[in-house]
């Protein structure tokens, strides 16, 4: 068997990014999207992680970005699934495209 | 060797929670499927002898995120949207889109997998030994990234102050 080197990270990596991102395109429901946002940012993280162990430890760049990437999740989480109650309050209604306020 | 097979094994927990995620109908077992597929990518990072994340993200992520999720997929009632089309029309174009870019960034990694040089485990256990990850991470963060630290806090108030205004009923 081969040795896991940095390239097997970036592939798993970018593998789910792209399934992140047919979650975000395709899905209807509002709280999938979110979850698909969730697993795209990390993708960014498993990447930030792999160049950090590529760097050695002296180099905890990669991982400190890590740790902001997940403060940001946080936050959007928090925002989005408040926005999200919200909605559901107003609209009854958690389908992405039945919130056509804007378009006519 | 032993990591060559668990890495296989996290990254198939990994790929396959997301594609159950993406795809399930019932927002709770999406909601599970995402669970597994965060703790595949806590395993990755231990692996990658990231300790200190891989705490954060069990206890942030499956125990804070998730948590969150859980609450208000039972707040919102998505008993009628289990029921209705789960796919919007453009479906088919978004994924002929991800398609390109998958095969794009393939391509890229098809091509420049010789300028990534392998991990160098041995370097890494001989380097700084002697603070462990979780030091190592507090020293860069204390010092050289005071400031975005500093702003991170000041986002997670504005977005506290932000979801508690969104979801109150009267404002």
């Amino acid at each position: 068997m081969h040795p896991i080197t940095t390239v097997h990270y970036l592939a798993l990596s970018a593998a789910l990014l792209l399934i992140g991102t047919v979650g975000v395109l395709t899905r209807r429901n509002i709280v999938i999207i979110l979850m698909s946002i969730e697993l795209i940012l990390n993708a960014v993280n498993i990447n930030l992680v792999a160049f950090s162990h590529m760097l050695g430890p002296d180099h905890p760049q990669g991982q400190v970005f890590a740790i902001f990437v997940i403060t940001d999740a946080v936050a959007e989480a928090a925002v989005g699934l408040g926005i999200l109650i919200a909605l559901f309050r107003n609209k009854e209604t958690v389908l992405a495209d039945e919130i056509d306020l804007l378009k006519w | 060797m032993l990591d060559t097979v668990l890495f296989y094994i996290f990254g198939v927990m990994t790929l396959l929670g997301g594609i159950l995620t993406i795809t399930r109908r019932n927002a709770v077992h999406s909601a599970i499927s995402l669970i597994v597929s965060l703790l595949g990518v806590a395993g990755l990072y231990l692996l990658q002898h990231a300790e200190f994340l891989f705490a954060v993200q069990i206890v942030l992520y499956v125990g804070g995120i998730m948590v969150l999720f859980l609450f208000v997929i039972m707040l919102v009632n998505l008993d009628l949207a289990a029921k209705e089309r789960q796919f919007n029309r453009q479906w088919l174009v978004a994924l002929a889109a991800v398609l390109a870019a998958g095969a794009e960034l393939g391509y890229f990694f098809y091509r420049g997998k010789d300028a990534f040089k392998l991990a160098d485990v041995a370097a890494a256990i001989t380097g700084a030994e002697a603070l462990g990850n979780t030091e190592i991470i507090g020293n860069s963060l204390f010092s050289e990234y005071l400031l975005p630290f500093e702003i991170a806090s000041l986002l997670l108030l504005v977005a506290v102050v932000g979801s508690v205004v969104m979801a109150k009923k009267r404002i």
